[in-house]
């Protein structure tokens, strides 16, 4: 049997392991409760963790491309990058992947079979990390636009009529237009 | 993100796990990033807001008045008696734990202590304590126990992380409305100076000026001239309303975001045009300039003075009756409590549509109609001419908004609305949305910016069910009818859903409606070139 094949029949097992990883960072009756629910709309964190794990376990058996991988990654992240963790305990858990597939694979006879391939996958579980990192660092950055964007937002009739007098005192300029043009910027086009 | 504060030898040790204590044993940590900034001491003093004084959240010592647990017991003493509502929630509860996973400051931030339940049992231990015989002997063992400056801070804490939706009540068999034990935590809070600055200083503004920024008579008028300019610029029609005119029939008051913020101000054009175009007698007040109000994120007292601006002015101006615009606490505050607090209003008549005769009997004592039914009223009756294909460009969800949902009922008009201006209209799954909705995650006063993160967890149920109409059917606006959530929505959608946009209902009435001698519109009301009219003009 192939190492990816063997991957797979331990998919469910491997996912369950990881997912509760991530779950112990939670506290414990939470844990239990991101766990069961199912419904999606229900338990938001659970279900965009859980299937975002799957996804990733999924492309990494596929060796799917990176865009795809960031995507499943994204989803996880971006919802980690807002909770009460310090960088690293939000991003642990990719490495957890690691213990996860390593104590699925102990059990099996022909588990030494393929040090090359795991050593490989290991690799890809190591990339996964990096570009979780910039994902991280991208919704921190966010959250810091967001706040100065909504302060913009909040007043921007204000700021727009301080920009028209300047401008109207300055320029020739059509005053609608400016209101217009002011508009498709505040938009950032 | 926590405070990042790891020794070097934590950085290697990605065995993070949580500590398993009761929460009784759990202390309450201040986190960065989840609390607001206090009140500044000027603001609280334009109100007689007591016992002002300096301190930061984050601090170890909060600075607190002498005799503060005498002053929060006497609080709490005095509103069992006069709230007989408090006093049955402080009782009846039987932690079955129905509306635990409901709140979605829980299910964002999975701490316990923001489960509806749990953020009940923050006070109700302290009510045990002192005011029930079991917990004054039992003491920990009857849920009980005392009132230190540390439990002060942890009610503190999680009581701004509360945005009074009401989701929780809609799942409790009691009917056990953990809104309102959050408003009285506030009240008690604020007893010891304890405010907000998000909270205070628009209150202090309110106060003073009539709306939450402080906005003058002469800058409501221009960024109202603002708005009439682009209206020019797109339909070519030229707008003339009126300010503080005596003897309007109707007098319109909105949240003042409507008139100064981004999104808001396309919903202030679609109301401008939507009057204009049915020659509506009515007026804006540079006074009532304020729909919305922060008070009630404060005290009872304080939201009454604050809204009692809005009969008066009625009186002043001697209108007829009221319209008001989209907002979601406004509502609230107006259907639930404007009558009992400053009515009644036996001086102005039951709303009446001049245009279709329908009377509004659901308003008959407040003598105040929102737009969305007096608009879908209009519609019904076939009173407007709407070209739906001009919102073609646009696949809209609905948002019901807590206060509007669950504070008022009103479901119905505004999809109704929806439907007939837009042709693509997407629910968001059931759960979600009508009675069951979640919160924007940043009402009652915790939209602040320092708090981002609060909100973003706290946004996260309402995005993750946008994020799914989205992907299914290629939803790119929100709708609503409330001006917090169109500011709020807009972060929360900036990072849970980027590629959606936040609107109010009048925003997409304007663009659908079809005014008499305009030209042909080749942009909607944000300036945006509509599909197909390209190089058109
Ligand atoms: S009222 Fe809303 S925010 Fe407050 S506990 Fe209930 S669900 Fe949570
Ligand atoms: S649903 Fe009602 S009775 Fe049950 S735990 Fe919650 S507040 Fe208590």
């Amino acid at each position: 049997m192939s190492f990816n094949k063997l991957l797979s029949e331990k998919k469910p097992a491997i996912l369950k392991k990881w997912f509760d990883a991530i779950l112990d960072t939670y506290p414990a009756e939470t844990a239990d409760f991101l766990k069961k629910q199912k419904d999606r709309f229900a338990n938001p964190v659970g279900s965009t963790i859980y299937s975002g794990m799957d996804s990733l376990l999924n492309s990494l058996l596929n060796a799917d491309d990176p865009d795809t991988i960031s995507k499943y990654l994204d989803d996880i992240v971006r919802i980690r990058a807002v909770q009460d963790f310090t960088p690293s305990q939000s991003l642990a858990f990719v490495f957890k992947l690691k213990d996860a597939v390593r104590e699925e694979m102990s059990g099996e006879s022909n588990a030494g079979d393929f040090p090359g391939e795991l050593i490989a996958f290991e690799r890809r579980v190591d990339a996964l990390a990096l570009t979780a990192f910039d994902i991280y660092m991208k919704c921190r950055e966010k959250i810091y636009d967001l706040k100065a964007n909504e302060l913009r937002n909040m007043t921007v009739k204000l700021v727009e009529r301080a920009n028209l007098i300047f401008e109207a005192r300055y320029r020739d300029i059509d005053l609608k237009d400016l209101v217009l043009e002011g508009n498709k910027s505040e938009r950032g086009e | 993100m926590a405070k990042f504060t790891a020794k070097p030898k934590d950085l290697i040790q990605i065995d993070f796990k949580n500590p398993k204590t009761g929460w009784m044993d759990t202390p309450v940590e201040i986190r960065e990033h989840m609390f607001c900034h206090p009140a500044k001491a000027k603001e609280l003093e334009t109100v007689g807001f007591p016992n002002i004084h300096e301190w930061r959240p984050q601090d170890e010592n909060w600075n607190l008045p002498e005799g503060w647990k005498e002053t929060v017991l006497n609080g709490i003493k005095e509103r069992l008696q006069k709230y007989r509502s408090f006093h049955v929630f402080m009782d009846i509860c039987v932690r079955c734990g129905a509306c635990a996973d409901k709140c979605h400051f829980y299910l964002g931030t999975g701490d316990p202590k923001n489960m509806p339940v749990l953020r009940a049992e923050l006070l109700r231990s302290i009510y045990r304590k002192y005011f029930t015989a079991s917990g004054k002997i039992l003491g920990k063992t009857a849920g009980a126990r005392e009132l230190t400056e540390d439990v002060l801070k942890e009610i503190w804490y999680y009581y701004y992380q509360c945005t009074e939706c009401r989701r929780c009540s809609v799942f409790c068999p009691y009917g056990i409305d953990q809104a309102e034990i959050t408003m009285i935590g506030r009240e008690l809070t604020n007893l010891l100076g304890l405010q907000l600055g998000w909270i205070g200083g628009p209150v202090a503004n309110c106060y003073m000026k009539g709306n939450h920024l402080g906005l003058e008579p002469h800058t409501i008028k221009s960024n109202i001239e603002m708005m009439l300019d682009d209206i020019e610029t797109i339909t070519g029609i030229r707008i003339n309303p009126t300010f503080n005119r005596k003897g309007a029939e109707i007098l319109f008051v909105t949240p003042s975001g409507d008139l100064f913020a981004m999104p808001g101000i396309y919903t202030a054009m679609g109301y401008l045009m939507l009057f204009h175009e049915l020659g509506l007698d009515y007026t804006w007040s540079t006074y009532a300039s304020e729909g919305g109000n922060f008070g009630f994120f404060s005290s009872n007292e304080m939201a009454k003075r604050l809204n009692s601006k809005i009969y008066a002015e009625a009186k002043r101006l001697g209108v007829k009756w009221v319209l008001g615009g989209e907002c979601g606490h406004m509502w609230r505050v107006l259907h639930q409590y404007m009558d009992t607090w400053n009515g009644p209003a036996d001086f102005l008549e039951v709303p009446k549509s001049p245009i279709t005769g329908t009377v509004f009997d659901n308003a008959k004592s407040a003598k105040m109609t929102h737009i969305s039914e007096f608009t879908a009223d209009l519609i019904k009756h076939g009173k407007l001419k709407l070209d739906k294909s001009r919102n073609d460009h646009l696949k809209v969800t609905f948002h019901d908004s807590c206060n509007t949902a669950r504070g008022m009922g009103m479901f119905e008009e505004p999809r109704y609305i929806i439907k007939n201006v837009c042709n693509h209209f997407y629910e968001m799954p059931e759960n979600t949305i009508r009675e069951k909705t979640f919160c924007c995650g940043s009402g009652t006063g915790l939209n602040a910016s320092e708090n981002m993160e609060l909100r973003m967890r706290g946004g996260l149920p309402r995005a993750n069910a946008v994020k799914y109409v989205h992907e299914q059917h290629g939803v790119n606006m929100l709708a609503n009818v409330c001006a917090i959530d169109r500011a709020t929505l807009s972060a929360s959608m900036d990072y849970w859903v980027p590629g959606v946009g936040v609107a109010g209902i009048s925003e997409l009435v304007g663009n659908a409606l079809v005014m008499e001698g305009e030209k042909e519109r080749t942009a909607d009301l944000r300036g945006e070139t509509l599909p197909g009219k390209e190089g058109a003009e």
